[in-house]
């Protein structure tokens, strides 16, 4: 029983070690790459357009305008930094389907680097937007006695970013493999079906936490955590 | 009564009451979280959008706390660094 996909170690060299999770994680990363270029060689404005570009033109109309509702404004600045986050995490998730590919956002690693990825992203976009001054004076707000506070806050919401993904699909896996153990054929398969669920929800979520943050982050007048932030233009 | 059986013992005793007691909450207040969108896109479904997005991010902050108190869990049972310290692993 590993808890994790670290544990699998395929080769080692000294002190590296090559495990399941640096593998699949290339792979997801490959078949994205691959694929999207693949798509893209030979884009058509037609009125008949390939099916596999109508697929990726839905996915990113989608992003874009959730970012738009989510950041009040043009969301193309964030489109290519969270919709990777919600392509690379949803595309792990799905192809759990796939026998013997394990999940590389099942490792807290892969999931450590990625919240990383968003608590650098979060700061950076804040500070090209208001300056540097302007961006460090919003943890002053609401009142100066509120700054350990929300700087507390922005440490314990990537630690949240991280394990949430972590536990969530790493106890799918757990749950199917334990079920796989007591009652083979047909519980297993509801289970791994409410994974899928489960995954997809987590990689939207993951996304949507991003854009929040980096919204909140850019914002004229910066809220509280969460969307419900007050823009006055 | 060795020592490993002891820490056997209160790792999974506290597995379970970690999982009891840490699911207890959660699921309370996220039943309540989702009843009201639920009646507020009832009385607004023009805003069904909007609500549903804040209802996921909400709901994901609240999971948080399930999954904390399930790491914990999963930890105590399979991970357990008190049991290999003993186990001599």
């Amino acid at each position: 029983m590993e808890l994790t996909p670290d544990s699998i170690v395929y080769a080692r060299w000294g002190f590296f070690e090559l495990n399941a999770t640096i593998v699949f994680g290339w792979v997801v990363s490959a078949i994205l790459v691959v694929g999207s270029w693949l798509i893209t060689r030979n884009l058509s404005r037609g009125a008949e357009i390939p099916r596999w570009q109508n697929l990726l033109e839905v996915l990113v109309d989608q992003i874009r305008t959730q970012l738009a509702e989510i950041t009040r404004g043009s969301g193309t600045r964030y489109l290519p930094f969270v919709g990777t986050l919600f392509l690379f995490i949803g595309m792990s998730n799905l192809l759990l389907i796939v026998p013997f590919y394990q999940a590389p956002t099942a490792s807290l690693s892969t999931t450590t680097a990625l919240a990383l990825c968003v608590f650098v992203a979060v700061p950076f976009y804040g500070i090209v937007q208001r300056g540097l001054w302007g961006y460090l004076k919003s943890y002053a707000q609401p009142s100066i006695f509120m700054l350990p506070f929300n700087i507390i806050g922005d440490f314990s919401r990537t630690v949240a970013l991280a394990v949430r993904l972590f536990g969530n699909i790493m106890s799918g896996t757990l749950i199917a493999a334990i079920l796989l153990a007591l009652a083979p054929l047909f519980f297993p398969v509801l289970m791994n079906a409410l994974g899928l669920l489960t995954g997809m929800i987590q990689a939207y979520i993951f996304a949507v936490l991003a854009a929040v943050y980096i919204a909140s982050a850019t914002q004229a007048q910066p809220s509280a955590e969460g969307p419900q932030g007050t823009t006055h233009d | 009564m060795t020592e490993m059986s002891t820490i056997a013992m209160v790792s999974i005793i506290t597995a379970g009451l970690t999982m009891a007691i840490g699911s207890v909450g959660p699921a309370l207040g996220e039943a309540r979280a989702l009843a009201q969108a639920l009646s507020a896109i009832a009385q607004q479904p023009d805003e069904s959008n909007t609500i549903t997005r804040t209802l996921f991010v909400g709901l994901a902050m609240v999971e948080s706390t399930a999954i904390y108190c399930f790491v914990v869990a999963m930890i105590l049972i399979f991970a357990n660094p008190f049991w290999t310290a003993v186990a001599g692993g």
